[in-house]
């Protein structure tokens, strides 16, 4: 037995005895269900860990077969399905709240499943266990294949894979009973950051690892994305979660920051996320599934290093943007605009070099619509970092903001770039992983790719009608000076709009259910090869 | 007590003083190594590192 088995064994024990003593001590109902939940997970890691070692060879996995590297791939196949679980979960809760905004009886008067408990279940569910999920799936991959090693650690990933996809659980189950500290974006408990915190540090270290026994003497570009997306999550996570418990049996907490520094802190961390999560880390897998499908070489390695650099130190002074108007100093509020401004370089030279490329092979988007699906993610990368930078404008946004142009913003990155190149992923590492020839049906790609897209553009339109509409609405004056319009009265004139981003989240969830089928056949279907024939290949339209 | 200057204190207001140029220049340092004739061929070279088959 290793150490690290014998050590995390130990380890879980001993926390499933404490999980249950505070289970059994709880104040309140939601921290005794979380703490039975962490009882039986620690347990049955630990059973987990013991079957393991009785059932695997005496020596541990060689780091080479035959002079090549032995790649770990067990953990990024869990991580891979775990994924597109949870992907389809986040877009079904999705679709159920635009719906309770066109129908608000949807809400079927249920403490559990009213709209302010289900909209942190949604977006934690598309941003941290879809998109998480397919960050770290891609990050193992793209680091062992680029540095030419196994992935460091025996245990250590598959405790990252485990381990996060139990905070996703904490915290999903935690905001339908109730449970937040009403940060956005940041809204699981003490008791689930700490957690995240120990599963997030031990993936730093793998990765760091795995880039410290690298054959490659050359560090790819991916993989400096990869790197900044990990260490800024922490500190980002860090710095804005402190938080001092009601007791250390209650799921009640108090964060320590005060007032407009806890706005700072929290919009410092939210702005971030976007700039490190959702955008460093998908920017690592376009610049190694581009190339890769495209077979061609980056456009130019120069622009990526400088895209790298200048994205790092402009991002991270952003954040006011999202705070304009407010009690915040307005040198801070200038300083974000300012900064929102300058990132349109870096966002768009980044843009320019995954476009281009394709140089040399852009008559692969009428043969390949996995390819054509990963190319249009990066042109709503290149939209939503246009949209962005110009709604932080501080006029503009005393007419967008608190509308739902934001919503639409959002979602044109959220859907149209982050989904996309994680959907363009997961059809080029499902066969890679599971070693089949292709997919099991490219047309299928093809139909998810145009439902998808559809379902994008009548969202994000519906969108910005609605929410210019509404901006216009509230700032109305009549000749006399008074608010020419009530708030229900703009409440009412979204309901068109309300029903047409339904209908946009339907075809969304729609496309993704045919990925997770055609996914599926791959993996599964033994005659994978056979459906790869050439007619059957859509060109585009 | 606050009259009080060590290097410590020195160095630290130095850096807060001055980050904003600290920053420009390493920046710039990395825009000179991206563009540098030079190093063309190892960029070149990392540039295909995705397409690399083992």
């Amino acid at each position: 037995m290793t150490i690290g088995e014998a050590g995390l064994s130990s380890i879980f024990v001993v926390l499933s005895f404490l999980c249950l003593m505070g289970a059994a001590m709880a104040l309140d109902s939601a921290f005794a269900f979380h703490a039975s939940l962490g009882a039986a997970a620690s347990l049955a890691a630990a059973f987990a860990i013991i079957n393991r070692y009785y059932d695997r060879p005496a020596e541990l996995p060689p780091q080479e077969i035959n002079g090549r590297p032995n790649y770990n791939f067990g953990p990024i196949k869990l991580a891979t399905v775990l994924a597109v679980f949870w992907g389809i979960a986040g877009f079904s809760v999705g679709l159920l709240i635009a719906s309770q905004l066109a129908w608000p009886s949807l809400n079927f008067d249920l403490p559990w499943t009213t709209f302010g408990r289900l909209r942190p279940l949604h977006t934690s569910a598309v941003i941290f266990a879809f998109g998480g999920n397919v960050l770290i799936a891609t990050s193992f991959y793209v680091v062992q294949k680029t540095s030419r090693v196994r992935l460091a650690g025996d245990l250590a990933p598959w405790f990252i894979v485990l381990g996060y996809n139990f905070f996703i659980v904490i915290a999903g189950t935690g905001y339908l009973l109730g449970v937040t500290q009403s940060k956005e974006y940041a809204e699981p408990e003490w008791y689930a950051d700490l957690w995240l915190t120990i599963v997030w540090v031990t993936y730093l270290l793998v990765f760091l690892m795995t880039l410290i026994k690298r054959k490659e003497p050359h560090i790819y570009v991916a993989n400096w994305f990869y790197l900044a997306f990990i260490i800024t999550i922490a500190v980002l996570h860090l710095g804005n979660n402190p938080a001092i418990p009601i007791s250390l049996v209650s799921s009640k907490s108090y964060v320590v920051w005060g007032g407009v520094q806890d706005a700072m802190f929290e919009w410092w961390y939210g702005h971030n996320a976007v700039g490190f999560f959702l955008t460093a880390g998908f920017l690592a897998i376009m610049y190694y599934f581009i190339p890769k499908r495209a077979e061609r070489p980056v456009y130019s390695y120069r622009l990526s290093i400088i895209h790298f650099w200048a994205l790092i130190f402009l991002y991270i002074w952003a954040g006011p943007h999202h705070l304009h108007y407010t009690a915040l100093p307005d040198w801070a509020q200038t300083l974000g605009m300012t900064f929102s401004i300058m990132l349109w370089m870096p966002s768009w030279g980044g843009m320019i070099n995954g476009l281009m490329t394709l140089s040399g092979a852009w008559d692969k988007l009428r043969t390949d619509p996995v390819l054509r699906m990963l190319v249009v993610s990066v042109a709503f990368y290149g939209m939503a970092t246009f949209e962005g930078p110009m709604m932080a404008v501080k006029v503009v946004n005393s007419l967008s903001h608190y509308t739902d142009w934001t919503i639409g913003h959002v979602h044109s990155g959220a859907l149209g770039w982050v989904g996309f190149v994680s959907f363009g992923a997961l059809y080029c590492l499902v066969p890679w992983l599971w070693e089949r020839k292709g997919l099991y049906s490219l047309r299928l790609v093809s139909w998810h790719f145009w439902i998808a897209t559809i379902g994008i553009v009548l969202y994000i339109s519906a969108m910005w009608v609605s929410g210019i509409l509404q901006g216009l609405m509230w700032r109305s004056y009549t000749s006399l000076g008074f608010l020419e319009y009530s708030f229900i009265e703009s409440v009412e004139a979204m309901h068109p709009f309300y029903i047409i981003r339904a209908a946009g989240g339907a075809l969304y969830l729609i496309g993704a259910l045919i990925m997770a089928y055609n996914l599926w056949m791959t993996v599964n279907a033994g005659e994978a090869e056979e459906t790869q024939d050439a007619s059957l290949l859509q060109p585009a339209e | 007590m606050n009259a009080i200057v060590s290097i410590e204190n020195l160095a630290s207001h130095l850096v807060l003083t001055f980050w904003t140029p600290i920053f420009v220049a390493i920046f710039l340092a990395i825009v000179f190594y991206a563009l540098r004739p030079r190093n063309k061929a190892i960029f070149d070279d990392a540039a295909r590192m995705p397409l690399r088959e083992d």
